[in-house]
């Protein structure tokens, strides 16, 4: 392998990676504070690339559509918890599994409906359309480049609010003892619905940033949603840091097992969960 | 002739229950701005569910709570605990994945009236230990610290309204003295506490009210002097 060809794989898995952490993050958050486990998450992800699909289509601008499918996810993710998910708190995980997985069936048919059932694609946006010129065969996409230093700005930021701020400190403390945050003052049951909400804009977003890369099509949901809950087992569930290093392990393995063991590659992310699970049982990360 | 204070918290008919077990059975319990009451009874008298029911973390099925003249019988709890009460539940309510300081700050915010008499650096002040301690994860501290930090974190929200369930609880003698020693500080302080505890002499002398649980009702509420002149009631009821 050449050191060009090393290289453009790198920061391919890097910016994969990225995106797998965005989605993660809100799974592992989601189900680590709030003990949910959201099996819709992936449909967050799938309709967040289809109302950027839509938005795109009809006014030609991707940062139109981004922005769009952000706020939709956002105000779905939180009637959802509002109306669904807040309610199943106190279940256990089976409730939760059967009304996240109707969730699925939900969205699935409704894009569907609204969408039919092709593949679809947009172009990327001219201004980042050309690509920076590493040797003669090889090349970095700016887009790729573009949705590589969005998604590690995101991280940090997403880093810097729950170590940091006190909104993070309420929402780490509701994870311990949900009713001593809010005999502090807090409104728990709101809180829980933004995180909800910030997990669902987060996916669409990744959802709709990738929507140039990869193309729009049914089911594109039930495949990432695999892959992040291995992510999320991979770094320790409720942990951010884990999700950060899940995602770009998972990133990197998937983008080198497709160059190099292309007949290995759908298996190789399982055999590294299993390899870390033997190794820790509760993942890279676990919180104590 | 002054008017009496202002009655920060009021239950009025309070009935809770547990699924099908009935905890309270007509509780009236008042407290006044500026007054330290201690409410004393045996384990299982429903002391605490009057405290979680009087903060909406369970609901009365008949009765009212009142906070500061407004109706909350159905408000949420932080509604509640933000007219100016603070709340230091039996067990003690640290986070286990929070250090020190994160829990002072994620707690500290202007009382009722915009006060802001409260600091860390005055929790810290009052509780020295705490300060040694700041970078610790909560659940590492002993007991007698994590007990400083619920009543620093609870003093930081700058209340009107202090409620302390089982202060001293499983604490070393010398360490209540310490957390007894900041109650009257606080008393001093002009907040008003309700107090429960199982050390009977101390709360006789710290309180201006007692009150006295047994089965779920309240079997006495008067003065102190009174209570400490009739072992007979304390025996009965409280059982020293």
């Amino acid at each position: 392998m050449s050191l060009s060809l090393f290289l453009v794989q790198v920061f391919n898995g890097l910016q994969y990676g990225l995106i797998l952490f965005l989605i993660a993050s809100g799974l592992t958050l989601i189900f680590g504070i709030m003990g949910i486990i959201n099996l819709a998450h992936g449909a967050f992800y799938m309709l967040g690339a289809y109302v950027a699909f839509g938005i795109a289509q009809s006014s030609g601008s991707l940062v139109l559509a981004v922005l769009g499918a952000v706020a939709t996810m956002a105000a779905l993710g939180f009637v959802i918890e509002r109306v669904l998910i807040g309610r199943l708190y106190n279940r256990n995980h089976l409730d939760q599994v059967l009304i996240t997985f109707g969730l699925i069936l939900v969205f699935d048919e409704a894009q569907r409906i609204i969408w039919g059932s092709d593949v679809h694609s947009v172009a990327i946006p001219p201004a980042l359309s050309s690509s920076f010129q590493v040797s003669d065969i090889m090349a970095f996409s700016y887009y790729r480049i573009f949705v590589t230093v969005v998604c590690a700005v995101l991280a940090v930021t997403m880093a810097l609010v729950i170590q940091k701020t006190k909104l993070g400190m309420w929402i780490r403390a509701g994870a311990s003892n949900r009713e001593m945050v809010s005999s502090l003052g807090v409104d728990i049951n709101m809180l829980f619905a933004l995180v909800f909400a910030a997990g669902a804009a987060l996916t669409g977003f990744a959802g709709a940033i990738s929507v140039p890369l990869t193309s729009v099509s049914p089911g594109m949901g039930d495949a990432i949603i695999i892959i992040s809950f291995v992510v999320v087992v991979i770094g320790g569930v409720g942990s951010i840091k884990g999700a950060f290093f899940g995602a770009l392990l998972i990133g990197l393995a998937d983008t080198f097992g497709r160059v190099l063991l292309p007949q290995f590659s759908s298996f190789l992310v399982y055999a590294i969960m299993a390899g870390v699970l033997l190794w820790r049982p509760q993942g890279l990360f676990a919180r104590a | 002739m002054t008017a009496a204070p202002e009655v920060l918290v009021a239950g009025k008919g309070l009935h809770t229950y547990y699924g099908y077990s009935h905890v309270l059975h007509g509780v009236d319990f008042s407290v006044r701005a500026g007054e330290t009451v201690c409410l004393m009874g045996r384990n299982g008298m429903g002391k605490t569910t009057l405290l979680r029911t009087l903060l909406g973390h369970v609901r009365a099925r008949r009765g009212t709570v009142h906070v500061r003249g407004e109706d909350m019988t159905q408000a949420r709890t932080s509604r509640i605990i933000r007219k100016g009460i603070a709340y230091v539940p039996e067990g003690r309510g640290i986070f286990a994945n929070l250090t020190v300081r994160e829990h002072l700050v994620m707690a500290a915010r202007p009382g009722f009236d915009g006060r802001n008499e409260w600091t860390i650096e005055r929790v810290l002040a009052s509780f020295p230990r705490l300060s040694e301690r700041l970078t610790s994860q909560g659940t590492n501290l002993s007991g007698g610290e994590q007990q400083m930090l619920a009543i620093g974190r609870a003093l930081l929200t700058n209340p009107d309204l202090l409620i302390l369930d089982e202060a001293t609880e499983g604490l070393a003698p010398l360490i209540r003295q310490q957390i007894w020693f900041v109650v009257h500080d606080i008393k001093e302080t002009g907040i008003a506490t309700i107090i429960v505890d199982k050390n009977v002499d101390v709360l006789l002398d710290l309180s201006d009210r007692a009150t006295i649980m047994v089965k779920g009702e309240i079997v006495y509420d008067g003065d102190c002097d009174t209570l400490r002149h009739s072992p007979d009631i304390l025996n009965t009821h409280v059982g020293i």
